[in-house]
């Protein structure tokens, strides 16, 4: 079990999401750096998906209650371990009464906490991933008690050796497909939308990311469709939302462009006021 | 049966949309729905997601390496091969709803704006047999198709903050419940005691596309006396097996 002392800004517990639920309007969910998720299991041997913290800007504190292991992939957010640095994708290990905390952001946005096993909350519909409405608790807070499996000697032989790439965390550029409604836009739009630089505006979560440029268009709304964690939507204003992994299942605005999932995980490493910029991929 | 000309886009590295005629229509909705379970069918043994809305379906390829040439060309062949008939059995719901003013809190501006009586909304509202088209939105938000002319009113300037659970409510031409609570823009008329989100269970929302809901006017009594045996789970709500 981990006791959680602080609960942190926003923290809550994710896997590779749920599937096979849309058809209910159930969003996919997830964390929102698959990659992170799975660095930080794999060296702790984990199935890449297991359950994982996803620890947005500010970290919680947490006590260990049983010996395990964990690792902490992502942003760097200066985690400590009863006070001394620690560093990110590391396997650790730790005994009953250790406590973890981060400082200051440093890099990206979005860090992962994975303990050996996978975190073992409520499980809904396949997923670990919390969502108001599916899961009884949408996001840890203090004096949560998260049950996770205790191992009787943890010791470092999953040292498997892991090059962990960390320059996405500061990569502004995100490579896109054309979207279902591209096309609908001029020539002139399609050119400013796929080089113009774009600022992450303040509304950006789990569901959506929204940039604070706007693209001039007259395009019709649609007959409400599919939509799919990053969709590019473009409303009759002309604000770009990128949708991310929270998002709802259908829209009705034009879906301009289609993030490589490589972008998804791009961009949930920005925060309020960073720039990105489209780069098409040619199919 | 009619086969129409349908659209096969690309959407992104993990996706392929398929898209009908855009309208709102119930053959075209039983064309896709006809469509889909060949898909499912088709793709039993692979992590192949679906969903659909009026007129498009998505297939959700993320876990799977496909050819999205060949994979078209696939279900192009699927789509002309036999149709299926009679399969899907569909259901009409009837929903209880309680028009009390305690609940439909904007059937006053409504009366006034549509310049209908309470009783002449209400009738209007309960008349039809909604044909649910497909879940979205929220967890258990139904697209209802077929609402009278009649209650068509432009969605609210300002969307309220806070819509209650149950609330059954008409925006343009469409209405429909909010399943849980949220934001929400359009006229409220009523709320259902009806639950059409159940995480718990393996089926979350007992209605499917294709189905058909009925609104049942209850009085306030009646809503509370419902109320208690769904908070309970033993109410169980009356439809009956559509044939076509």
């Amino acid at each position: 079990m981990i006791k959680v002392l602080q609960s942190g800004f926003y923290s809550t517990i994710q896997d590779f999401g749920r599937y096979g639920y849309q058809d209910y309007g159930v969003p996919y969910s997830g964390v929102m750096d698959r990659y992170a998720c799975t660095m930080a299991n794999t060296l702790l041997g984990n199935p890449k998906e297991a359950p994982v913290l996803e620890i947005t800007m500010t970290g919680p504190t947490l006590e260990f209650c049983v010996s395990t292991m964990f690792c902490v992939s992502g942003a760097e957010i200066n985690p400590t371990l009863n006070g001394s640095t620690i560093k990110n994708n590391k396997a650790i290990a730790v005994k009953a009464g250790d406590i973890l905390s981060f400082g200051k952001l440093i890099n990206g946005y979005r860090a992962y906490l994975a303990v050996f096993g996978g975190f073992q909350t409520e499980y809904v519909m396949d997923s670990y991933s919390m969502y108001k409405g599916v899961t009884t608790n949408t996001s840890i807070v203090k004096g949560d008690e998260l049950e996770i499996e205790a191992m009787t000697s943890p010791t470092k032989n999953h040292h498997a050796v892991l090059r962990v790439n960390t320059s996405y965390l500061t990569e502004k550029n995100l490579p896109v497909f054309i979207g279902p409604e591209f096309d609908k836009l001029t020539e002139s739009q399609q050119k400013v939308l796929l080089t113009k630089i774009y600022t992450v505006s303040k509304n950006n979560n789990r569901m959506a990311y929204q940039l604070e440029e706007l693209l001039e268009n007259m395009l019709e709304p649609i007959t409400t469709s599919p939509v799919l964690p990053g969709t590019v939507q473009l409303t009759p204003s002309g604000q770009l939302i990128v949708l991310m992994r929270d998002c709802q299942t259908t829209g009705g605005y034009p879906r301009v462009l289609q993030l490589k999932a490589s972008a998804i995980e791009i961009l949930s490493q920005k925060l309020t006021g960073e720039p990105v910029v489209f780069k098409l991929i040619k199919m | 049966m009619i086969s129409y000309h349908l659209s096969y886009k690309r959407f992104g590295q993990q996706a392929i949309l398929i898209e009908w005629p855009a309208v709102i229509d119930e053959k075209i909705l039983n064309d896709l729905l006809s469509f889909k379970q060949k898909i499912i069918e088709h793709y039993v043994d692979l992590s192949v997601y679906i969903n659909h809305a009026y007129n498009s379906l998505l297939i959700n390829y993320e876990f799977v390496d496909f050819d999205f040439g060949k994979e078209i060309v696939i279900l192009q062949k699927l789509y002309e091969s036999n149709k299926i008939e009679g399969k899907l059995s569909l259901k009409i719901w009837k929903v209880p709803v309680c028009y009390d003013a305690v609940f439909g809190i904007d059937l006053k501006v409504l009366s006034t704006t549509k310049n209908m009586t309470f009783e002449q909304i209400i009738e209007c509202h309960t008349k039809a047999a909604y044909t649910v088209y497909f879940i979205g939105f929220l967890p258990g938000f139904l697209y209802l198709g077929g609402m009278d002319e009649r209650l068509y009113v432009p969605r609210k300037p300002k969307p309220r903050l806070r819509v209650k659970k149950g609330a059954v409510a008409i925006g343009g031409m469409q209405t429909g419940v909010y399943p849980s609570e949220s934001p929400g823009g359009w006229h409220i008329v009523g709320n259902t005691p009806i639950s059409f989100f159940d995480a718990s269970k393996s089926k979350p929302c007992f209605v499917k596309a294709g189905d058909k809901v009925q609104f049942v006017s209850v009085s306030l009594k009646e809503y509370s006396d419902i109320k208690i045996l769904v908070d309970e789970g033993v109410y169980f709500l009356e439809s009956e097996v559509l044939y076509d």
